[in-house]
């Protein structure tokens, strides 16, 4: 296959697809209305549904509401429609409903400025709905790998009966690259695994080995309760210790396990580095730039390119940052994921680079701060 | 062919953001790395706008541009904005139907929407104009790519036109390499 210029939103929309993706509810937003216009156009191509609901709290639960009905479902927005659909965000993690939300990140508070990058959501995705409970967040730095970790958001969400958030950002959604898509054929998809027990042994929330009790679709005879309420094994209300504790190290334990399939990121030259660079979206290019004016000067500059946000890539931070005296961490935003990071390697060494104006940073601010 | 930065500012309207997506276009059926950005207002006309594409033959980080080498612009706003930020040595293209007040370094000078509205009758083909004459002047992709990119993304039913406004660019381009 030859090249294509195509546009990070579109990327996202031809990854869902490519992952299976057969349902989308969503509310149109810059930068994320691209989005939704191709999902319009490709979902009924391919046997799909697309609806377009009246706002994103319905957006979000119409596709709990499809993935429960055994669909592959997504919606995609931007921060205002992200705030509005934090409370069905945690029903889905409560009822362990497998979903992909894609927040394509601008310029808040607020409204803000709706045609600027951002990366100020980084916390709310992993906090914005309330209560303990576990989140995967992936960042794409390329249109390619919008496709890519699109793929794997969908791939996340049914292995480990999640939802799972896809960190876009205004740049990485808008811009549009030439790109060579995989071939079909090549592209891992995780399906919705299947039970061998009867209907009526059959328990949503069983406290299995796999840690993942498989998700039967509503409609084929298995009879069961979903709430968003803390439940027992069958799905039905408990104030029970001895059942919500069990749950919750449950749905803990199943992304603990598996961090190794989990966190994604990629490593440029962090071995022996005497900085290292911590970036990821947008921020990771003007960061590589960086780091290669850094070696022709003759640093030893490390680039650790972080593609899993959530769960945060602790051991990995820490591993990569081993011989470097700094480490850089440059944010669209004053300063988020740096707290894990200083958390991790210890605030001496960090040094943070940050805007939150709207305007990208540049390999010129990166730089500096290796002075 | 290493990092070649070109940024085309104007209004919102003028189509300056579709004059980045064919310049792109063309440079992907050219077999280049290319990625295009673009920044505008919440407003659909009337506010700052522009588009920017790199195209090189090595992988592309930053995706903005950093210092141009081609800056086209269609408005007195954008060459007051951008004008001073081109690179030394880079090449300055000017609507004259538009910028009045123009820098002193050197600079092409072009009526282009005036061209554009003599050539099809209709200004809001200026960016294709636009077009012509910067890759006329630049050869940053080749004619057929570009002439192939229009034929794929001008909207239903203004692909002649289109294609019309191209050639004037390219032939005045021509005209003025001639000297």
């Amino acid at each position: 296959m030859s090249p294509v210029l195509m546009q990070g939103d579109e990327a996202c929309a031809e990854g869902a697809i490519a992952a299976g993706c057969t349902f989308f509810a969503g509310y149109p937003i810059t930068p994320a209305t691209e989005i939704a216009e191709h999902m319009a156009r490709r979902l009924p191509q391919v046997g799909g549904v697309f609806i377009q609901m009246e706002d994103e709290i319905a957006s979000i639960a119409a596709v709990i509401g499809a993935a429960v009905g055994g669909a592959k479902a997504m919606t995609a927005t931007s921060g205002p429609g992200f705030s509005l659909m934090q409370e069905n965000i945690g029903y889905a993690a409560m009822a362990e409903i497998p979903c992909v939300i894609v927040d394509v990140q601008r310029l808040g508070p607020s409204t803000g400025r709706p045609t600027s990058p951002s990366q100020g959501d980084v916390m709310q995705a992993r906090w914005g709905t309330h209560g303990d409970h576990p989140i995967i967040a992936l960042a794409p730095a390329s249109v390619r790998e919008t496709f890519d970790l699109t793929v794997a958001a969908f791939n996340f969400a049914e292995r480990y009966r999640t939802p799972v958030i896809l960190l876009m950002d205004e740049v990485i959604g808008h811009m549009r690259e030439g790109v060579e898509l995989p071939d079909p054929a090549a592209i891992e998809r995780i399906e919705r695994a299947e039970t061998l027990v009867p209907p009526e042994w059959y328990k949503p929330y069983e406290n299995l080995p796999s840690d993942v009790p498989p998700l039967i679709p509503f409609g084929q005879g298995y009879r069961y309760h979903i709430t968003g309420l803390h439940h027992d094994e069958r799905g039905y209300p408990t104030e029970r210790l001895d059942e919500i504790n069990p749950w919750l190290e449950r749905i803990f334990r199943k992304i603990q396990r598996n961090l190794s399939d989990i966190l994604l990121y990629e490593e440029d030259g962090v071995e022996g580095a005497r900085t290292l660079v911590v970036a990821y979206g947008v921020v990771a290019r003007a960061a590589r730039h960086a780091v290669r004016m850094a070696r022709q000067r003759g640093r030893k500059v490390g680039l650790l390119k972080l593609q899993t946000l959530w769960p945060f890539p602790e051991e990995v931070v820490e591993q990569a940052a081993r011989s470097a005296r700094r480490v850089i961490v440059p944010e669209l935003n004053l300063g988020q994921l740096v707290l894990e990071v200083e958390r991790v390697v210890g605030r001496e060494r960090v040094r943070r680079v940050n805007r939150a104006d709207g305007e990208l940073i540049k390999p010129s601010d990166i730089l500096a701060a290796m002075a | 062919m290493d990092r070649t930065e070109i940024r085309i500012a104007g209004t919102g309207g003028q189509g300056v953001i579709l004059a980045g997506i064919l310049l792109a276009e063309a440079a992907v059926r050219d077999g280049k790395q290319v990625v295009q950005t673009q920044a505008y207002g919440p407003s659909a006309r009337g506010s700052a706008s522009r588009s920017e594409v790199i195209i090189s033959d090595q992988e592309i980080d930053y995706p903005e541009v950093l210092d141009a080498d081609i800056l086209l612009c269609l408005s007195q706003d954008a060459c007051d904005r951008y004008a001073s930020r081109l690179k030394k040595g880079g090449m300055l293209i000017l609507d004259t139907t538009h910028v009045y007040r123009a820098p002193l370094i050197g600079a092409v000078r072009v009526p282009i929407t005036e061209l554009a509205r003599q050539a099809t009758g209709r200004e809001i083909t200026a960016n294709m104009v636009a077009l012509g004459l910067l890759v006329g002047l630049t050869g940053v992709v080749s004619r057929e790519s570009l002439e192939a990119a229009v034929r794929a993304r001008a909207p239903d039913g203004t692909v002649e036109i289109n294609l019309k406004a191209l050639e004037v660019g390219l032939e005045y381009a021509h005209r003025l390499g001639q000297g």
